[in-house]
């Protein structure tokens, strides 16, 4: 990786964090929604004491990957909308530069909502959700569906129907991410033995690195022309 | 593009003798395999007639495997050399595969009922097998979507490899997550499997031919002809482009 690359990178990031600052309409729809699904979800399952502990990370997942939909629609439409997909493709950086910018974008809009929604949903339930290893597992779960999320956005915003699709083609993919994910938050948060959850950790690392990598080869497929 | 070709791109070019051929095989390789599920092979003393079903269900998930696994290796080769050609082996693996897919959850589902007496259950792998098939069906309706033809071959190509993630977990769940009821035929059923049974030689002669069947050639005859219906489409299309334009 060179200095050219990383400059790139740091350029659409600052553009993004800019836009988001002035306009504060990403973040925001995002965090609301993940609220409102977790209360909704509250009603629905009617969880009580028992079902917390064990639906709780099931929820806090799903709540959290509706909202990244909501954000990653919206940011990669906006950048076809105001024709800025159109100006990054004339200029002369590497896909994969445009790749990792909008990945760090939206993964920090996402985490956002994430460290929001960990204590809002401690004081809710009485869960212990304020910890180390489940605000790693936080990152790294945002991170992971965030990376493929940010390439079947920019696939999705090429369809007819664009924003009705991204959710179709995405929660199928993600669902190695939110199958570990849940299980390494659900023993954290039930206190169980590290031993017993760390392999879930492990595993969504693991996949996070393997979508990394397939995701950097071939976006520049998926943006090209 | 033959001269005949050009005057009528409609013009039906005859069936490669080879794949006349495969596709006589391939019927008369299901027949085969269908007598001796259900007349060969003996009756499981535990399950009874139900368990003859296995007989297609386990095939059509690798028949499955392969078709989507044709999706891969064409979309792979297209992104890499740009031939139409390798795209259409890529939807004709889709929708092969994703026909193949549904007929292994309505067997199994028919097989649940009387073992697991219910015909469906939020098992791990029963689970992934559903998402699965809506992933395929995802990338049928994200091709119907995307207007231009080049676009659509490069995206969907790449959506194709991402699909068989879908596949993997699938096929590696019960590893991953071991509290599921599927029984495992090959090694050791997990502790719980509901309606396991030995892999007696007399399962393995009615399963082998049939396995190695909906591997290979029924996959492969399928999507030869699927092949060939795609290139009848873009002359179609080609045509109507050339009418509306005159």
């Amino acid at each position: 990786m060179n200095r050219h690359f990383l400059t790139a990178v740091r350029a659409i990031v600052s553009k993004d964090l800019r836009a988001e600052w002035r306009s504060r309409e990403l973040v925001g729809a995002m965090a609301l929604f993940s609220l409102l699904s977790v209360l909704v979800f509250s009603f629905a399952l009617e969880l009580d004491k028992n079902a917390r502990e064990e639906a709780i990370s099931g929820v806090l997942w799903v709540s959290l990957i509706f909202a990244s939909l909501l954000g990653f629609n919206r940011s990669l439409a906006l950048e076809q909308d105001q024709g800025s997909l159109d100006a990054l493709l004339l200029a002369p950086v590497s896909r994969s530069a445009i790749f990792v910018g909008k990945l760090l974008g939206n993964c920090l809009f996402t985490l956002l909502v994430a460290l929001a929604l960990l204590p809002l949903m401690t004081a809710l339930y009485g869960v212990q959700l304020l910890d180390g290893w489940a605000l790693l597992t936080t990152i790294v779960g945002v991170f992971g569906f965030s990376v493929i999320g940010t390439l079947l956005a920019t696939l999705a915003v090429q369809t007819r129907s664009r924003e009705a699709l991204l959710p179709i083609a995405l929660l199928p993919i993600c669902l190695p991410f939110l199958l570990t994910a849940v299980r390494a938050t659900k023993g954290i948060v039930s206190g169980a033995p590290p031993s017993e959850w760390r392999v879930w950790l492990q595993l969504l690392a693991a996949i996070t690195i393997i979508y990394l990598v397939f995701c950097l080869l071939l976006y520049r497929f998926v943006l090209e022309e | 593009m033959t001269q005949h070709e050009a005057e009528n791109p409609l013009a039906v070019r005859p069936q490669p003798r080879l794949l006349r051929a495969l596709t006589i095989v391939s019927a008369l390789g299901f027949a085969g395999t269908l007598v001796l599920g259900l007349f060969v092979a003996g009756t499981d003393i535990q399950q009874g007639q139900v368990q003859r079903i296995f007989y297609i269900h386990m095939p059509s998930f690798f028949g499955a495997f392969t078709a989507f696994g044709a999706t891969v290796l064409g979309g792979i080769i297209y992104l890499w050399r740009g031939s139409e050609a390798w795209d259409r082996i890529a939807l004709a693996g889709v929708e092969v595969g994703l026909a193949f897919a549904l007929i292994n959850l309505l067997t199994g589902s028919i097989w649940a009922r009387p073992i697991w007496n219910t015909w469906w259950t939020w098992d791990p792998r029963l689970t992934s097998a559903a998402v699965m098939c809506l992933t395929y069906a995802a990338y049928l309706m994200l091709r119907a979507g995307i207007e231009n033809p080049q676009r659509r071959r490069s995206l969907m190509s790449v959506y194709g490899i991402f699909a068989f993630i879908s596949v993997l977990l699938t096929l590696f769940i019960i590893r991953i997550v071991p509290d599921t009821i599927h029984p495992v035929i090959v090694g050791a059923s997990p502790q719980n499997a509901q309606g396991a049974f030995e892999a007696t030689s007399g399962v393995v002669v009615a399963l082998l031919p049939s396995l190695l069947l909906w591997l290979t050639l029924m996959p492969i005859t399928l999507m030869w002809h699927r092949y060939r219906l795609a290139l009848r489409q873009e002359a179609v299309d080609a045509l109507k482009l050339k009418l509306l334009g005159a």
